[in-house]
């Protein structure tokens, strides 16, 4: 899975996302409905985690700090001379760096259970399960001076907080957007609709997200195209929604001309004209641009889903001070810009836009742009307990988002 | 250097020789425990855990194993129509990538060993040999880009997309042991046939087939084995299909559910015991 090309990167993360995605969502859900079941806080992640402290000063540093990181997460220029904040960082802070870079959430959930790594950038699927199973600890982002200029729309929010709590700083975001050939789809489509209708003139060259999580974009497009289903959060659906949602993507099925998994497929096949539109990433947007091919991206009017990863601090952390000085480094505006660029995604603090070496980056990728990402539906594990709130019904999780998976795409 | 050679023969190194020496037995089975060992523990040591652990379960909270007894795994897929779909596609594409494979491998085999010169012989085997030596994924991504609408060959993606790739990933698994077998078929044997009268059909179907019958058994392992597991491939050409790797697949990286994926892995070994129990019915295993 690593990959060798001039964007290693991409391949490797959108196959690890969706892994860890899968992982964490699993073993979040079950435990959430039996441990958490009389909190449910609406709205919140719907469990009580283990009591602990977060830090209340940060010292000396311990000289060094371990950490496991998606590929691409902590570069110190082994991959490209030119890309390297990590020893930057060993300069300014004395902490040397030891990266483990893992592949799936799942991997990085266990490893952080081996108590030998002091942070992590967990996605939205795992992140819950370390908070869950007392593997991270709560931040004091009062600790983390860079944490003041970290947008608005990425502080507080379920995948990286429980019940206020902060457990950890955000890195980054992104959104899955509706790509489309502007040769052969017209008129430009506004509406993920275009993907669903069953009838859709571009039968056959229709292309979807192939992970369960992608059952989340059709109950999001069932949440305007079905009210009466009352779907109010894309990642806590009932039966009755989760059904209406598998439904719906047996009958896209019937349209779809591949489920793309990683980034090369992808351009190579609306390069190619095997497909005209589909679910996509802004940077694949920008490569296939790139490479030439005719087309053009949008947030549609239902809004999208789409990811956010966020950097914790281990419960039993050997190496708190320098951790906590990662954190710091990691998010602030030089750092932050860096990765961002390297990674292809809006960075998650305001003034790593100026710092950017295209000064167009944090425009291509919607970065200051709040409403555009408040239509944006972060990844969250579903969990059997409803992350909206619902006290009444049980939710499906992702064991069973998996399932159906398989089955939608028989 | 006496001295040492005296000590040599009176000390322990060369009393474990002569012990050695006269009891073939325990040398037999010094030498042999290593390899067997490795193969007891490694190769079926791990195939006994992948069983034990299709049935076992996952704690879907902190994704941890709950190591009791079930056969949840087997009934979900004994009962769920979509897993019998994809091990029949499975099995239907293995079979047709054997298929193809033999009728292209054969006379191409034939061709190598029996009308080649000794020299173009040579060439003939390390050229059918070199794709081996590009990468798996690169050869499937050629195919891609030749399967594509635009592409020089332009079928589009599918099932059909994924034998045609596989079928040409495999056939030098398939050629290389037919040709084997045909080196070693003497030349006198056709030269008789063709003196007691026999055509070129007569003399394929009674003398060539069955003494080669072996070495396409031996193939057809191969290119069966691999097809039946291959997860990549479709992948990449297979447009919107999947095949039981793929649900192994999506179960251990995806869903964090081992025991499930497990009890799905096991059909597939299922499926090549039978194949294998069916072939040594045959009596080509002895000849190998």
């Amino acid at each position: 899975m690593r990959s060798t090309s001039h964007r290693p990167v991409l391949l490797t993360r959108g196959l690890a996302v969706t892994a860890a995605l899968a992982l964490a969502a699993l073993t979040a859900c079950g435990g959430a409905s039996t441990d958490g079941g009389a909190a449910a806080a609406p709205g919140q992640s719907g469990f009580n985690p283990p009591a602990l402290k977060a830090a209340t000063s940060v010292g000396a540093g311990e000289g060094q700090v371990n950490l496991v990181a998606w590929a691409g997460y902590a570069e110190d220029g082994s991959n490209d001379p030119k890309v390297d904040w990590v020893h930057p960082f060993e300069k300014a802070t004395g902490c040397k760096v030891n990266t483990k870079v893992a592949g799936t959430s799942d991997e990085m959930v266990n490893l952080m259970k081996t108590g030998e790594y002091d942070a992590v950038s967990a996605s939205g699927d795992a992140s819950l399960r370390l908070i869950a199973s007392g593997a991270a600890a709560p931040v004091n982002t009062d600790l983390v001076p860079n944490y003041k200029d970290v947008f608005d729309g990425l502080k507080l929010k379920p995948w990286n907080s429980v019940n206020g709590v902060a457990y950890g700083v955000p890195h980054g975001r992104g959104a899955n957007l509706l790509m489309w050939r502007t040769d052969a789809v017209t008129p430009a489509p506004d509406s993920w609709g275009v993907v669903f209708d069953p009838a859709s003139p571009y039968k056959g060259k229709v292309t979807a997200y192939d992970s369960p999580i992608y059952i989340a974009d059709a109950a999001l497009y069932l949440m305007s195209a079905k009210p009466e289903l009352g779907i109010k959060n894309p990642y806590a659906l009932d039966d009755a929604q989760f059904q209406a949602a598998v439904d719906l993507l047996k009958e896209q099925r019937q349209i779809v001309g591949e489920y793309w998994s990683d980034y090369t497929k992808e351009i190579q096949a609306f390069k190619g004209g095997d497909t005209v539109v589909g679910t996509t990433w802004q940077v694949i947007a920008n490569l296939a641009k790139a490479e030439k091919a005719p087309v053009e991206v949008t947030l549609p009017k239902e809004g999208s889903t789409g990811w956010s990863d966020t950097w914790m601090v281990a419960a039993d952390a050997k190496h708190p001070n320098c951790a906590y000085k990662w954190l710091d480094w990691i998010i602030s505006p030089t750092a932050n810009a860096q990765v961002a660029e390297w990674f292809g995604e809006a960075p998650a603090n305001a003034k790593a836009c100026e710092k950017t070496s295209d000064p167009s980056f944090c425009d291509t990728f919607h970065a200051t742009d709040e409403e555009y990402f408040s239509k944006v539906r972060f990844w969250t594990t579903p969990i059997a307990q409803c992350l909206d709130g619902r006290a009444d019904v049980k939710c499906k999780d992702y064991s069973e988002w998996t399932r159906a998976w398989t089955e939608i795409k028989g | 250097m006496t001295t040492s050679a005296a000590v040599g023969r009176t000390g322990p190194r060369a009393r474990v020789a002569a012990f050695l020496h006269r009891h073939a037995r325990v040398r037999l089975s010094l030498l042999l425990s290593a390899p067997l060992a490795w193969l007891g523990l490694a190769y079926l040591g791990a195939l006994a855990a992948l069983f034990v652990t299709a049935f076992w379960s996952t704690d879907t909270f902190t994704g941890d194993l709950v190591r009791t007894f079930t056969w949840a795994n087997f009934h979900d897929l004994v009962t769920g129509d979509v897993y019998r779909t994809i091990a029949l596609r499975s099995l239907g594409v293995a079979v047709a990538v054997t298929l193809i494979d033999l009728i292209i491998a054969f006379p191409m085999a034939f061709a190598m060993a029996k009308l080649a010169s000794p020299r173009a012989q040579r060439w003939l085997v390390i050229l059918v040999l070199t794709p081996l030596w590009a990468s798996y994924l690169v050869k499937a991504y050629a195919w891609r880009v030749m399967l594509s609408s635009e592409g020089l060959l332009g079928w589009g993606y599918g099932l059909g997309a994924t034998i045609a790739t596989l079928s040409y990933l495999w056939l030098p698994y398939m050629i290389l042991p037919i040709y084997a077998g045909l080196e070693r078929l003497p030349n006198s044997l056709l030269d008789a046939a063709g003196d007691l009268g026999a055509r070129g059909w007569r003399t394929f179907r009674t003398v060539v087939w069955p003494l080669s019958f072996p070495a396409v058994v031996a193939g057809s392992i191969f290119t069966f084995s691999l097809s039946l597991g291959d997860y990549i491939t479709v992948k990449i050409v297979g447009g919107k299909s999947q095949l039981i790797g793929n649900v192994v697949y999506d179960n251990i990286g995806a869903a964090n559910n081992l025991p499930f994926a497990a009890a799905v892995a096991t059909v597939p070994v299922v499926i090549m015991l039978a194949y294998l129990a069916a072939v040594r019915r045959t009596g080509a295993l002895e000849n190998l």
